[in-house]
């Protein structure tokens, strides 16, 4: 019976990966990148997410929003962690409606970051787990829990897969990107590599750029995810200690019941 | 409660006798939990408390989340990350109910194939095998409508694809679908009473968890040596039983334990495994997602669904003779309830006097074929409905219908049974020594 149950449990698993693999595939290889927030105890890296943040910033928000991020998130522990005078002076950088007097104003801390400003440009505070095992061998199936979601990834192959080949079609300007399932997207190559100048002295190389927004862009979609691998983590730890007493406990009751088991 | 005699409460100090000649509360409580349940039941009947306590775990969390959450379409999807971001431990009740969901399922398939296994559905348990598949009518729906709620492209698509089957119904499906959901297309009357019932129907899932209960509780629980306890006096029924406290409580809270293990291994490190990445993508009634498929613990269904295309030979018979009443379309959905219709049917339709598949040497395999069958329709469900994948769900849904049409019948009638125990206490001494005392 333990067998069955063991192949059901698999199977029911499976149909898991199943889902996400029929869910989109373009054929275009997708290569891993060994972020430091994947795994059962990764985490976040707090100097990779404040030049992901420095990207956004100064290249990505010109079109695409993080309308779901309050901008307050940014001075998070856990998050980029900016400190608190930081993320005041941070907020400044976007205007917003105030809700009340229906005027534009200088961002808070407590109001969110602006929406897309381009109206076909996908907002991106979840674009990390929207796209997560879509398009590539990564985060789909149980490697997900070693490998991440494959979302990053994604994002990632995205802004270095650019072939540099353009077309006009009514009126647009598509560009050739291998990553993208049909292999023309309409966003412009939004990084060239040097297009940031990080505090930190990092490489600003085209795939640095990259890695460190697609971090970013992680923190964004998933920022309790430290939060949650560490209550995990003690809820497994806890229910594993509760197993062990309960069995002990199962095995002294049963033993004035039953006796070892019979060979055949 | 009645059916296998055992000691009953019996009120002592002046209290109690004073509660128990107004409202005998305590001796039903202590009936329930002190039952004689049969002392060989194996790992497979852990599933009942597992379901219970899922029940109550998303129940629980459920509640909470509402108190965040706000059903309208515009607000639908920010409320969702306002939990995920803003709301204390938000972010982890969220991710417990929709993996809880999940564990739901999980476990209402092992048990209810634990049933079909060991013959639980035979006499005298119909009602409580009758009321088991109404319980598992009520979740699909609950799941159904809780997989909405988030307002993503996949709650609506398939809010929109599913309320479509009631559309393919033949004269009133149109008026029927337009009712469900409130208006002409999936909106935010729908988004509302969808909320409304998914939390309505928890409840109504409780209450017949009680009927549930009641019901074998009044049979006696079956076994797997499907032999019945035997009920002459106390000393016989002590002989083949052990009271469910503190014996079965115990073994069922060591089970639990284990797989909540897994569960919050599951829930913390990858919680996002059994959903789908495009319900992260705000519902846009303008752009159809490339492949719209429903929760996986849908996906067997959902295959006998789509298995009924306008190219089988049956489909077309049926369209025949009916005039084009029944076509593709509205088989599939007959298919669909079907498949579940049969296997509420299968107390009537096994003609077997044994109850237990350990002593029946044939319907063994056929069942072994039946839980295969059932995994590569979960497995094809999930997959494009081009080149091989509709041969495929054809065959598992013809099996499907088959095993219950067709080969429970008929095993009853040419199966030629082992010897089975003659009672419990012989099969449990046969497979172990005496305690030592």
């Amino acid at each position: 019976m333990f067998k069955k149950l063991a192949i059901t449990a698999v199977a029911a698993l499976t149909f898991g990966a199943g889902a996400a693999t029929a869910a989109g595939d373009s054929g275009h290889k997708m290569h891993d990148v060994d972020f430091s927030f994947e795994g059962p105890f990764g985490t976040f890296d707090q100097n990779q997410l404040q030049r992901g943040l420095k990207v956004y910033t100064e290249v990505c928000s010109a079109c695409h929003g993080l309308k779901f991020v309050p901008i307050r998130t940014i001075g998070d522990d856990g998050g980029p962690h900016l400190p608190e005078e930081q993320v005041i002076e941070y907020a400044k950088n976007f205007s917003v409606v105030d809700k009340e007097t229906d005027e534009d104003r200088e961002a808070k801390p407590s109001d969110h970051f602006p929406g897309s400003a381009l109206e076909n440009a996908p907002d991106l505070s979840l674009m990390a787990k929207a796209r997560a095992g879509f398009h590539g061998p990564y985060g789909t199936g149980l490697s997900q829990l070693f490998n991440g979601i494959g979302g990053p990834e994604y994002i990632v192959a995205i802004l270095t897969s650019y072939t540099g080949e353009e077309k006009e079609e009514a009126g647009t300007t598509y560009y050739e990107n291998t990553a993208f399932p049909g292999g023309w997207i309409a966003m412009a190559p939004p990084l060239y590599g040097e297009d940031v100048d990080f505090d930190d002295g990092h490489s600003n190389e085209l795939h640095h750029e990259s890695e460190d927004v697609a971090a970013f862009l992680m923190w964004a979609a998933e920022p309790k995810m430290m939060a949650r691998k560490h209550a995990g983590f003690v809820g497994v730890l806890f229910l594993t200690v509760l197993s062990v007493l309960l069995y002990l406990t199962n095995k002294r009751i049963w033993s004035k019941v039953k006796g070892p088991k019979k060979k055949h | 409660m009645a059916g296998i005699p055992h000691d009953h409460y019996e009120p002592k100090s002046g209290p109690e006798k004073w509660l128990h000649s107004r409202l005998p509360i305590v001796g039903l409580l202590y009936g329930t939990i002190m039952i004689p349940t049969p002392k060989n039941l194996n790992w497979m009947w852990i599933w009942g408390i597992i379901l219970t306590f899922c029940l109550a775990l998303q129940i629980v969390t459920g509640i909470v989340l509402v108190m965040h959450y706000t059903p309208h379409v515009d607000l639908a999807f920010a409320s969702v990350e306002h939990i995920m971001r803003d709301v204390n431990g938000g972010h982890f009740l969220r991710y417990l109910h929709g993996n809880g969901a999940s564990l739901f399922f999980v476990a209402v398939y092992l048990h209810l194939f634990r049933g079909l296994y060991y013959g639980s559905y035979k006499a005298p348990r119909e009602i409580t095998w009758v009321i088991g598949m109404i319980i598992y009518l009520c979740m699909m729906g609950t799941a159904f409508m809780g997989y909405v709620l988030p307002w993503g492209q996949m709650s609506f698509w398939g809010a929109t694809v599913i309320t479509g089957l009631f559309g393919a119904i033949p004269f009133i499906g149109e008026p029927i679908q337009t009712w469900l959901l409130g208006g002409p297309a999936v909106d935010n009357a729908t988004l509302n009473r969808f909320f409304s019932l998914h939390y309505l129907l928890p409840f109504v899932i409780a209450a017949l968890v009680a009927v549930h209960i009641w019901a074998f509780h009044t049979t006696g629980n079956n076994n797997p040596t499907g032999v019945e306890v035997r009920r002459g006096s106390k000393e016989e029924v002590k002989k083949d039983t052990v009271p469910f406290w503190p014996y079965f409580v115990i073994k069922d809270l060591f089970a639990l334990a284990v797989i909540l293990t897994v569960f919050f291994a599951i829930v913390g490190f990858m919680p996002n495994y059994l959903g789908h990445p495009d319900n992260y993508i705000e519902a846009n009634p303008l752009a159809t997602p490339a492949h719209i498929v429903p929760e996986w613990y849908f996906l067997p269904f959902y295959a006998i669904l789509r298995a009924f295309t306008a190219d089988v030979w049956v489909v077309q018979l049926v369209s025949f003779v009916t005039g084009g009443i029944v076509d593709a379309k509205f088989f599939g959905v007959i298919a669909m309830f079907g498949a579940i219709a049969v296997m509420a049917l299968a107390p009537w339709l096994d003609t077997s006097s044994v109850r237990s598949g350990r002593y029946r040497p044939m319907f063994k395999w056929w069942f072994a074929l039946l839980a295969i069958d059932f995994a590569v329709l979960a497995w094809v469900g999930a997959m494009p409905t081009d080149g091989i994948y509709p041969y495929i769900s054809l065959l598992g849904a013809t099996y499907w219908f088959g095993y219950f049409l067709v080969l429970l019948p008929l095993l009853g009638v040419i199966e030629k049974p082992l010897p089975q125990p003659a009672t419990i206490e012989d099969d449990f001494n046969s497979h172990y020594e005496k305690p030592a005392e």
